[in-house]
């Protein structure tokens, strides 16, 4: 229990953001997590013994700050909770892949269309690090394939949103990514080794992800009148949607306490919501476009900036399946898989011929 | 729904050259060709590696960490295999 109270301390909060805006900013962190976890690995551990008590083994290694493996011993509810989160999270990149997807067709330009095809590609790959880094926990890749196309493991809900203009692919790459990268870089440090390693992978491609954003609306807010309410449009639109990627309010939260204790989760949802409001201030500015928020302001008193939070409800509904894109993309994800069957079997039965054939010549 | 379900391949990547395959994940695939394509594209994307083996998940022995006891004690008390095992007298060098 001291061990969430820790957690939630400015104190800890310093430890994973060091400085204001630290040199490198948060692909320093994320190399800074690498060291860590290399650092943990050199302080070295045996595995558990035979007759050893393994879930106190279990906490030892997780108190200090070491990994767990694929093949150590762990609580049930640990193994789901991963299970669980390490899911939704490649889901969401596969179905991460469709709002941007729409545009790669009208790019503005053949430079930004290989950039978008690049990155569309990379939310591929984050899926496949993440679904291979689940299968180490005891589920198929098939079983993963099925829990979304049933629909009985969700995806983030702010993919549920359209993209409805050229600013929207800047402001997903902007603020989308930024709060995927401010809810990310902690779990670079979670206690599941292949999990943390996966992550480091992710982090790392996605900080160019953010940064394309970020220029084609530095191009836009810098461009024609025009251009420049378009991308200010855009953030309107996107700015309270990327807030509730946070989730809900720490009160409300229904799974923190544990998963903070087991170092899945390293800051309640509300302190990474803090700190991507507190980074996007200055980036705003610099970009010359507004946040939609007419209570956002610097609070000297807690050295952060209040803000108005998004609208819970609307999450709600949207995680219930009736935000404005749900069925279009669910529909699509079902579709693409099965019209992706034909590719699957071929290859299948032309790999089992030639096994057929090299039995026959050995 | 139609489900297939392809062999689980490690991925092995050399960074460079003089430098070993370092393990860096796993993917599915139906054989070893297009495990390799698949590999290059997954784990190469960023010019990660200048050469790449796929190795089926089901062919690889692994010790298990339950006996991990007997299968690595015999390096335990072996401490003399280690060069700081050793006392070198004051003022040799090249040792």
């Amino acid at each position: 229990m001291s061990l969430v109270i820790s957690c939630n301390t400015k104190g800890m909060y310093g430890n994973d953001f060091p400085g204001e805006d630290p040199p490198g900013g948060l692909l320093g962190e994320v190399e800074a997590a690498e060291a860590a976890l290399r650092a943990a690995a050199e302080r070295g551990r045996g595995d558990a013994q035979p007759g050893d008590d393994l879930a106190a083994y279990f906490t030892e290694v997780v108190d200090a700050d070491q990994k767990i493996e694929p093949r150590d011993w762990m609580p049930e509810a640990y193994r789901r909770t991963l299970i669980r989160q390490i899911a939704q999270h490649a889901h969401s990149e596969i179905i991460g892949m469709q709002p941007e997807g729409n545009w790669i067709s009208r790019a503005p330009s053949l430079k930004r269309k290989a950039i978008l095809l690049a990155k569309v590609q990379d939310e591929a790959g984050h899926g496949l690090y993440l679904y291979a880094a689940a299968e180490t926990l005891g589920i198929s890749r098939d079983e993963l394939v099925d829990l979304l196309l049933d629909g009985r493991q969700k995806y983030s809900s702010i993919f549920n949103y359209p993209t409805l203009t050229w600013a929207d692919v800047g402001t997903i790459g902007w603020l989308v990514d930024g709060a995927a990268i401010v809810n990310q870089v902690p779990l670079c440090r979670c206690s599941y080794g292949p999990y943390a390693r996966a992550m480091i992978r992710v982090c790392k491609e996605e900080s160019f992800h953010q940064r394309q954003g970020y220029e084609i609306l530095y191009t836009l807010a810098h461009g024609t009148a025009a251009q420049k309410a378009m991308a200010q449009d855009s953030v309107n639109r996107w700015w309270y949607p990327s807030l509730a990627m946070f989730g809900p309010p720490d009160g409300d939260s229904t799974h923190s306490a544990q998963s903070m204790a087991w170092k899945i989760k390293r800051f309640s949802n509300d302190e990474l919501r803090q700190r991507f409001v507190d980074m996007c201030v200055g980036q705003a500015e610099a970009l010359g476009l507004r946040i939609p928020d007419p209570e956002l302001r610097w609070n000297d008193e807690r050295q952060a900036h209040d803000f108005t939070q998004p609208d819970y409800d609307e999450l709600t509904q949207v995680i219930k399946g009736n935000g404005p894109c749900n069925r279009q993309r669910m529909e699509h994800r079902r579709r693409a898989h099965n019209e992706g069957a034909w590719v699957r079997e071929a290859a299948t039965a032309y790999a089992a011929k030639r096994a057929e054939k090299e039995m026959v010549t050995a | 729904m139609n489900q297939q379900h392809t062999p689980l391949w490690e991925v092995f990547v050399r960074a460079r050259r003089g430098l070993a395959h370092t393990h860096v994940g796993s993917l599915h695939a139906p054989d070893a060709e297009l495990a390799l394509r698949n590999a290059r594209d997954l784990y190469t994307r960023r010019q990660e590696g200048v050469s790449i083996w796929v190795v089926p998940a089901s062919a690889i022995t692994a010790s298990s960490p339950d006996e991990k006891d007997a299968f690595f004690d015999p390096a335990a008390d072996k401490v003399y295999r280690h060069p700081t095992f050793y006392e070198v007298p004051d003022g040799v060098a090249h040792l």
